[in-house]
């Protein structure tokens, strides 16, 4: 065992590619966890998803031993987390397993919306933080500016900062001590039950369901049954081990100390983050207050471009569930569409990078519906129905429009950071999508900017606007604010006068000319011409907003047919009707699929 | 069983830059064994299909024109023989325009054939050239001249909707064509078809097709001038005064039973498709080794043969008669046509209906291939 006062459990929080992953593989390195061989960098995203993008998704442990320069052995426990908004919920829950965090600020980027975002959350927790100012090596570094934003902005004493190169290696000694020294160590009788809480849980091809645990009180140990308090399974102990990173097994993890256990567990559902774990015999009578659930905010459909594939499509979403516990999925059916799955993310990256992973590790070519959020409908009373309120996530979905009362939409406050050159021009986005400006700050060169926005003019291509706008440098986060009543309608999208539910969207009723006619203009070069002429019409209830026409085909091939020889026309025509077989069929209109994952596809102008 | 029968010549002088017909250039051919050959392949096809007398026959190629006229009166014997002609049958040889091939029109004549479909293609020297044909605009209408003389009846072919092509060149062409008074014109578009050195141009944009409005610009001018002339349109792009019609090409479009000879020639008799081997050599040595150049006979399924009819004839104006496809084939009309589709084609004014007899309008004939994709049952085709 070790002794309480000898271990330090920290996180190391950043916004996104300030180098949090990068200062990782360094403490790893110099506390000895893996040989220069084995190393690689930013060792700590393992999946391929992590290192093409050279983004963190996955929280991640590690444990070190280090040697301080008071001659005794620390057990050290970092953990890597994710910089993005997305993924604050493996923020959250791996700062609950620590008593203090590492606060990375890229000395030329400065301070940045998800610093902020993320040391609140640290603080919340009562942590020790020890700011860590990264890529002093770099040409445009100013760690001394860094250090008075860090002080100003957030409030924190810097005057100790750590000031590190990850990339080269300076400072990092440093940073150990500083952890030692500044960190508290953690609290916890080994005589009292067992409470240990369930920070994580994934699914290992090799060990099965791994979970990973923060002891609190008494002793988790090999051949123990235990059980989940808010689960109420029970299982038997197999395996107590750590990561380092290489997995090593240990006879028992004591108070104080994150580990990681198997336990014959079946589903990854049996074993839910934040639940208490304790032994079945003697255990503890309260649970642990569990963590907030993570919200689905964005949703989308998610279809197999070919309907067979749809049984794999189901069994993929379900495995890759079993890593990423954090997105939701139902059934839906669509007729343009088929059968597929709603899903619910915690943003768009979130959506993003499961859709990739559905399309790359399960081998499935998806189509993607357009993002939407929750919308909560109030419904009138009516003849055999009461006066209720409804919650929205699916636009084919949308109630008989008389019935409504009013609709509300989730708003959120974005914080936007930006050199002040490209200001201007993000006001203007913000304006255009019905923002409200509620504070504005200069720090530094740099403005501060926040908005109250909806939240789905944000998933429409907020995201992507801002990026090119601001070429890259603005910085971006939002939390949610709640919902709020908004002049919402439901636009139809209509080929040749019959609606195609797939292209149907919940907008507010000023923005839905636009939304409606950039729809009809993709749709017209998208859909091939027919023998007759279409129209393409964006309407809202009867009253159609936005209109294209595809002018009919007046020729097609009217190729000689020689010598009795029909081969090459039934050639064609099978050709043809293999092809229709493959679209989907609206007012006579055959619309191709790739028709469909075109338009659909979000944040293209 | 087949009152038509098809004869396939596959030699040609040189190959046409838009022609993807089974069509050969050699050097030194022996006319003796390509007699013996043909003739086989003759007796072998008459003995497959029993004796009903033949209505009609058609040299086609290649250049059939390049045969020596000995060789046709061969082979017209021996098929006289073999099936019997019935009264006023139709023989028809595809000719190119040029001095030499015109010189042997009075012996062709005398040989049997009394019907020429000269390849004139074009009334243009410069379109002529593009077109890589041999023979002059001069040498054409020569020989039109000359097969008036020789033939009761004659045809020929223009090649339109070229790159570039403007309506004011098109009137004046097929104006000039219609004016020297002929029965039969078959007047074409310009398809560039895959494997043709017009291909290889149009990959490489040395060409450029004549755009979609202009060629369907170009179809419709065509309708009217043929119309006012008295040739309209009896099959997409065939023209003829009544009664003038190609019989042996009616047969294809009627879809009744047809007796192919000779390398690539398709036959349909009694249910069934035959297809020849193509290539000369390969042909000369089935009948060699086995008496005939079948490289393959095949039944064909009363859906199939429901969707080859539908496939030909509605390239007629005349349409099909749904009624006797029905008894024909016993499949009911629903399984041969999709009703929802033809209604609505119908509304747009594309078919035209008259109690059991369907027709693409003279507006769908440039759509047909679209439209037939609409209008023939996905059973016929899955089939
Ligand atoms: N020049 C320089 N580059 C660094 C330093 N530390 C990290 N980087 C680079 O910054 C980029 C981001 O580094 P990461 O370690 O992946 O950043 P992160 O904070 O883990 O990013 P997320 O996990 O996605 O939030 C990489 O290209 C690193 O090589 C440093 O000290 N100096
Ligand atoms: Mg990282």
């Amino acid at each position: 065992m070790t002794d309480l006062s000898l271990i330090r459990n920290f996180s190391i929080i950043a916004h996104i590619d300030h180098g949090k992953s990068t200062l990782a593989d360094r403490l790893i390195q110099f506390t000895g966890g893996l040989t220069d061989r084995e190393m690689q960098e930013q060792v700590l995203d393992n999946m391929d998803i992590e290192r093409e993008r050279g983004i963190t998704i996955k929280a991640q442990t590690v444990r070190l031993d280090y040697t301080a320069k008071d001659g005794k052995t620390y057990q050290l426990n970092l953990m890597d987390t994710p910089g993005h908004v997305d993924f604050a919920y493996e923020v959250s829950r791996s700062l609950a397993a620590c008593e203090g965090a590492l606060l990375v600020v890229d000395a030329a980027q400065g301070v940045e919306a998800q610093t902020l975002a993320n040391v609140y959350q640290s603080i919340e927790h009562d942590h020790e933080i020890v700011p860590v100012i990264n890529k002093i090596d770099l040409p445009a570094a100013e760690p001394e500016q860094v250090r008075a934003e860090i002080e100003d902005i957030i409030g924190l004493d810097a005057s100790e900062a750590v000031l590190t190169s990850a990339k080269s290696g300076i400072g990092i000694e440093e940073v150990l001590e500083a952890v030692v020294a500044k960190i508290p160590p953690p609290q916890g009788e080994r005589d009292s039950p067992l409470k240990a809480s369930l920070v994580d849980s994934w699914y290992d091809p090799y060990l099965g369901v791994v979970i990973l645990v923060r002891v609190l009180s008494g002793v988790l140990k090999k051949g123990q049954q235990i059980k989940f308090m808010q689960g109420g399974t029970e299982h038997l102990v197999d395996r107590v081990g750590c990561m380092r990173p290489k997995i090593e097994q240990l006879p028992e993890l004591g108070p104080g100390e994150i580990g990681f256990i198997t336990a014959q567990i079946k589903e990854v559902e049996q074993a839910r983050v934040g639940d208490t774990i304790t032994t079945v015999k003697g255990g503890a009578e309260k649970a642990l207050p569990g963590y907030r659930e993570p919200q689905a905010v964005v949703f989308c459909g998610l279809f197999p471009v070919d309907a067979a594939d749809f049984e794999k499509l189901r069994e993929s979403i379900g495995k890759l569930r079993l890593n990423d516990a954090s997105f939701t999925y139902e059934m839906e059916s669509s007729a343009a569409l088929g059968f597929g799955f709603r899903a619910g993310f915690l943003g768009l990256l979130h959506l993003e990078i499961i859709q990739e992973r559905l399309t790359r590790e399960y081998d499935l070519d998806l189509i993607t519906t357009a993002p939407s959020v929750v919308y909560r409908i109030h419904l009138t009373k009516s003849k055999n129905d009461d006066a209720r309120t409804i919650e929205l996530h699916n636009p084919a979905d949308y109630p008989d429009p008389t019935r409504i009362d009013t609709i509300e939409e989730p708003w959120i406050k974005a914080t936007i950071y930006t050199p002040d050159e490209y200001l201007g021009a993000i006001l203007k986005l913000c304006q255009d999508r019905r923002g409200v400006q509620t504070n504005l700050t200069y720090v530094g060169g740099r403005a501060q900017v926040t908005y109250e926005l909806p939240l789905n003019e944000v998933v429409f291509d907020f995201y992507d606007r801002l990026k090119s706008i601001s070429r890259g440098y603005a910085s971006f986060d939002y939390e949610q604010i709640g919902l709020r009543d908004g002049d919402l309608v439901k636009m139809n999208i209509l080929v040749n006068n019959e609606p195609v539910d797939a292209l149907s969207m919940i907008v507010h009723r000023g923005v839905a000319e636009a939304r409606g006619r950039h729809m009809c203009e993709r749709l017209k070069d998208l859909i091939p011409r027919h023998l007759f002429k279409i129209p393409i019409q964006a309407a809202i209830g009867g009253k159609v907003v936005a209109r294209e026409t595809i002018s009919a085909m007046r020729k097609d091939v009217t190729a000689k047919c020689y010598g009795g020889d029909i081969t090459r026309k039934k050639k064609l025509l099978e050709k043809q009707k293999k092809g229709k077989a493959k679209m989907r069929e609206y007012g006579n209109v055959s619309i191709p699929q790739e028709a469909f994952i075109a338009a659909l596809r979000m944040g293209e102008e | 069983m087949p009152r038509a029968l098809y004869i396939h010549w596959p030699f040609c002088l040189a190959k046409c830059p838009y022609c993807d017909f089974n069509s050969h250039v050699r050097a030194g051919i022996d006319h003796a064994l390509w007699q013996e050959a043909l003739l086989t392949d003759l007796r072998h096809e008459a003995q497959a299909t029993g004796e009903e007398a033949l209505d009609s026959i058609f040299f086609g190629g290649g250049t059939p024109s390049l045969m020596p006229p000995a060789l046709v009166a061969a082979l017209l014997a021996e098929a006289e023989k073999l099936w019997g002609f019935a009264p006023g049958i139709e023989i028809t040889l595809e000719a190119n325009p040029t001095s030499v091939e015109a010189a042997n029109f009075e012996q062709l004549a005398s040989a049997g054939v009394n019907r020429v479909s000269l390849g004139i293609q074009s009334l243009d020297a410069d379109v002529l050239k593009f077109l890589g044909r041999q023979h002059s605009a001069g040498e054409g209408l020569e020989a039109l001249a000359t097969a008036q003389r020789h033939f009761e009846r004659v045809s020929f072919d223009l090649i339109y909707a070229r790159p570039g092509q403007s309506l004011a060149a098109w009137t004046d062409e097929l104006g000039r064509a219609l004016s020297f008074g002929t029965e039969h014109l078959s007047l074409y578009q310009l398809t560039i078809e895959p494997g043709t050195r017009f291909a290889t141009d149009l990959r490489r944009g040395r060409l450029t097709e004549l755009g979609e409005d202009e060629a369907a610009d170009l179809f419709a001018l065509t309708q009217e001038m043929t119309a006012a002339a008295g040739l309209a349109a009896y099959e997409i792009s065939n023209h003829a005064r009544p009664g003038a019609e190609s019989r042996h090409n009616l047969t294809y479009w009627r879809y009744r039973d047809y007796a192919g000879i000779g390398p690539g020639a398709h036959g349909r008799r009694g249910g069934s498709a035959t297809v020849r081997h193509k290539k000369p050599e390969n042909w000369l040595r089935s009948i060699a080794e086995h008496g005939h150049g079948i490289s393959e006979t095949r039944r064909l399924g009363m859906r199939e043969q429901a969707m080859e009819s539908l496939l030909m004839g509605l390239r007629l104006a005349e349409g099909v008669d749904l009624a006797a496809l029905s008894e024909r084939f016993s499949l009911p009309i629903d399984a041969m046509i999709d009703a929802d589709r033809l209604g609505v084609y119908e509304h747009l004014g594309l078919v035209e209906r008259h109690r059991d007899r369907i027709k693409a309008t003279s507006a769908a004939m440039p759509l047909l291939d679209g439209l037939l994709a609409e209008l023939v049952s996905g059973e016929l085709v899955e089939a």
